[in-house]
């Protein structure tokens, strides 16, 4: 199975952003956004490009880089009763908000009973740009009760996912790949929605399973053509989001296949594939060929230099030799 | 103020009766910043407050009964037993919740003033925050937003001088609270909030700026809090001198109802009939607290989000 070549036609990922918050925004007059740079520029990825222009001043709202105010309003305005989405641009600001997301936005339904329909937007993952815009933090998120977290992978998934986010009651996190910003694809059916904790199968195989999301989606594409080329059919299955997360997916790949990778580039100790693993090892021990081999990032803030970026996050070689591991046994 | 200081002495002897899970914060000495600021409020206008908010809770007008019950972490209990002193709340009648994080019901009481803004409703939102939580960066980003956007805002610092054992003194550059916020573009100004016609005339003030849409106010009302940072304390920062002085000769009841009295807008009589009306009315909270049931652990994992986005709760 080869990848259609994407046409100039075809929306980016970031574009499909802007689509499925227009509509919704169109929908939903509680719909507004706040962050930073967002009017002119569209936000630091071009993710809400022109829809300052088309909604006004008061739905696209620029902020002070005031990380812990930006999510404090968009918090306090979701209880009131209105939809914001605060947009970080990278997820790496939300640290200066963390008060603000994990013991304010994710509890209160819980202490209160009183729904936060937040969005909290920002772009993720690794690229260029160093340690402090590189962060990985989705495990994190996850990890606390309260939050949903979606890391979509295509434009297909991001406008269908945000639209859901949009109509949520329910605090989220959504996480959007740097690299893919630009990444065009074939356009979302009008008006679709695309559940969460819902996994996608990418490409069939029969062989093994690589189970990722994001970018690291591409790597495994990658790697599952290297495998086909020597008559291995790798099967690759898109998380979409890591709360809820697909949990009957993974137990049936696992079922299906014995030999199981699960991969994403957050640092390898403490990430979520790590619970993934453990969680589908407890499930269907017995029908698991071998261990499940996990590929991750090294345990170091990420360099600068563009070889050293690469080395710490998985390739196609790293994820190759993980698969092959599984065949193996 | 009366039911406020009966409610504090009588929950203080609970919680070191071991009534009260997690133990509480007592606000005694501050009710005429949480009385003063409430009466002059709507009923709808919105607070969100801090881990000392009984005063501010019962000046809302939640009931005795309700916040004693939450304090035993009774499912009767405002927040259905989940919060304890430092989580009542009840959104619906426009109390954002007390919090445990120093600063953090500044930024909700904005974005709630945000949303107020956003719908274009007649309200008011005010985020309470104590002395220590002007040392806090989030509480300047808040009031910085506030500002910029022309927000129906006001913040109020129930300025009790200690940030749990620290002097506010000792701990704050510039001295002068009201010239920092200032330095915002905000009207800024330091009360007597041992006064609660004082404190209800600024907040009064500053609603109807805001509802004029000019904006929030910045409201520094001194206070003192007579018992410890939380039940128990041992409190050797603080002399009792100090503590009996404020006692003795500022007690924000005691000048108020003295006030009332030499006025003849109250009699001795009444004010006596008031004390005992209130002693009962937090003798029949403690009494429903008690015989209020425990949420269950069964629930304990219900309600954590809406499942709607396929989430087991």
């Amino acid at each position: 199975m080869s990848t259609p070549t994407p046409t100039k036609n075809e929306p980016s990922y970031s574009e499909a952003f802007q689509a499925g918050v227009r509509e919704e925004m169109a929908l939903n007059p509680d719909i507004f956004i706040l962050g930073t740079d967002l009017q002119e520029r569209g936000g630091h990825f071009a993710q809400v490009k022109g829809i300052f222009q088309e909604f006004g001043n008061e739905r696209v709202r620029d902020t002070p880089i005031s990380e812990a105010a930006m999510v404090g309003a968009g918090l306090g305005a979701a209880m009131y009763g209105l939809h914001p989405i605060v947009d970080l641009n990278f997820i790496d600001f939300s640290l200066g908000a963390m008060d603000e997301i994990i013991n304010q936005a994710a509890k209160m339904r819980y202490m209160f009973g009183q729904p936060v329909p937040l969005v909290i937007r920002a772009t993720s993952g690794v690229a260029q740009g160093g340690a402090h815009h590189c962060n990985s933090l989705e495990s994190f998120f996850a990890h606390t009760a309260g939050l949903s977290v979606a890391v979509p992978s295509t434009g297909r998934d991001v406008k269908g996912l945000i639209k859901t986010a949009l109509r949520s009651p329910d605090p989220v996190i959504f996480l959007m790949h740097k690299k893919l910003s630009g990444a065009r694809s074939a356009a979302a059916p009008d008006n679709e929605l695309i559940p969460f904790g819902k996994a996608n199968v990418v490409r069939k195989g029969k062989d093994a399973v690589i189970i990722t999301y994001g970018y690291t989606i591409v790597t495994a594409l990658k790697t599952a053509e290297a495998f086909a080329a020597k008559g291995i059919e790798i099967e690759v299955i898109d998380l979409r989001t890591l709360f809820p997360l697909d949990t009957e997916a993974i137990n049936d790949a696992v079922k299906r296949f014995g030999r199981v990778v699960i991969a994403d580039e957050a640092p390898l100790f403490g990430s979520i594939t790590g619970e993934i693993a453990a969680s589908a090892s407890e499930a269907g021990f017995k029908d698991l060929k071998g261990p499940i081999v996990r590929v991750g990032a090294v345990r170091a803030p990420l360099s600068a230099n563009p070889a050293m970026t690469d080395a710490t996050i998985p390739n196609v070689e790293s994820m190759s030799v993980a698969v092959q591991k599984t065949l193996n046994y | 103020m009366v039911l406020i200081r009966q409610f504090e002495e009588t929950a203080d002897k609970l919680t070191l009766r071991g009534k009260v899970p997690g133990g509480m914060h007592n606000s005694s000495g501050q009710e005429a910043v949480a009385v003063g600021v409430l009466s002059a409020l709507a009923p709808d206008d919105v607070i969100a407050t801090t881990h000392r908010s009984h005063h501010h809770t019962l000046a809302k007008g939640m009931s005795a009964r309700e916040v004693m019950a939450e304090l035993f972490t009774k499912v009767t209990g405002i927040s259905k037993g989940r919060g304890a002193s430092m989580h009542l709340g009840d959104f619906k009648r426009g109390h954002f919740g007390g919090n445990g994080i120093v600063g953090a019901g500044v930024g909700i009481a904005m974005g709630a003033a945000l949303g107020i803004h956003i719908r274009g409703d007649h309200k008011v939102a005010v985020g309470f925050v104590g002395d220590g939580g002007m040392n806090t960066g989030r509480t300047w980003e808040a009031l910085n937003m506030a500002v910029i956007w022309k927000l129906p805002f006001i913040l109020v610092v129930d300025n009790n001088q200690y940030a749990v054992e620290t002097f506010i003194k000792r701990v704050t550059g510039g001295d002068d609270l009201a010239a920092r916020a200032a330095g915002f573009g905000v009207p800024a100004y330091t009360i007597n909030g041992q006064d609660v016609l004082e404190v209800r005339k600024y907040v009064e003030e500053a609603r109807e700026r805001a509802l004029a849409g000019e904006g929030p106010t910045f409201i520094n009302a001194v206070t003192y809090r007579y018992m410890g940072h939380n039940v128990g304390e041992k409190g050797l920062y603080r002399t009792q001198e100090e503590i009996e002085d404020w006692r003795k000769h500022r007690d924000p009841i005691d000048q108020f109802s003295e006030k009332l009295i030499e006025s003849g807008e109250l009699s001795q009589s009444e004010f006596e009939a008031m004390k005992k009306s209130v002693t009962d009315e937090v003798a029949d909270a403690v009494a429903f607290a008690e015989s209020s049931d425990e949420p269950g652990i069964e629930t304990v994992e219900f309600g954590v989000d809406s499942g709607l986005l396929g989430a087991r709760n």
